[in-house]
């Protein structure tokens, strides 16, 4: 069993029904037709032995990393920044989206060896939205920091395009 | 400097360090690690993500 990184299947379909809204209050919320509002999106880390991949459709916890100061379930996402679209030519543009800080799990113990975060939106039943698998690591009383990339056309966390 | 450990927290003069770093086309890492006696009692890692994930066999989702 082994993590696969990718963009989760499920969230690609799920983005035509309107059923995430990542970043700042852009649309009238499903769950109001008054007031916009952001979904909360959260982030779970899980073991090299887990098998997490495009096929995942929410967040589960089987094979989910466990440990002192880690809740089960993982931290929140700072949403704050709105997807970006943008054409590079007539016929083809991009997407994308990036969070706007860190994932940051504070003074944890993480004995068992994990490489790989899920993102997934918890405000919609725990929906997966994407997959990122890194060099297996354990924490001993410390700090994981994920740093995100940069949010541009090329290397946002996540890219939808055309072509 | 004062570390947090599996010992509590103890300054850094007591303690052995160790770092590494590891990088490749998917992520830029190091790590911190402090020792006592032979023993790991602190372990960071701060690892930046450079690209997101490939689907369908490219870079990004195509439509």
């Amino acid at each position: 069993m082994a993590n696969t990184q990718s963009m989760c299947t499920s969230f690609l379909g799920e983005l035509m029904l309107g059923q995430h809204q990542l970043g700042t209050s852009t649309i009238v919320s499903r769950g109001s037709l008054t007031s916009p509002t952001t979904d909360t999106l959260k982030a779970a880390l899980y073991l090299a032995s887990a098998t997490i991949n495009a096929a995942t459709t929410a967040y589960t916890a089987t094979g989910e990393v466990s440990g002192t100061n880690y809740t089960a379930g993982g931290v929140t996402v700072t949403n704050a920044t709105a997807p970006t679209s943008t054409n590079s030519s007539s016929t083809a543009g991009v997407g994308y989206w990036t969070p706007s800080a860190s994932l940051v799990y504070t003074t944890v113990t993480l004995s068992t060896a994990f490489d790989t975060v899920l993102i997934y939106n918890s405000t919609q039943s725990n929906k997966a939205i994407s997959v990122h698998t890194f060099s297996s690591q354990t924490i001993t009383a410390g700090t994981l920091t994920l740093t995100m990339p940069s949010n541009t056309t090329t290397t946002a966390l996540l890219r939808l395009a055309t072509t | 400097m004062i570390v947090t450990t599996t010992k509590g927290d103890m300054d850094d003069s007591l303690l052995e360090h160790r770092t590494g770093e590891f990088e490749d086309d998917n992520e830029a890492t190091v790590w911190d690690e402090y020792w006592l006696d032979g023993e790991l009692v602190h372990r960071s890692a701060h690892i930046k993500l450079k690209k997101m994930p490939s689907f369908a066999g490219g870079e990004t989702a195509t439509f």
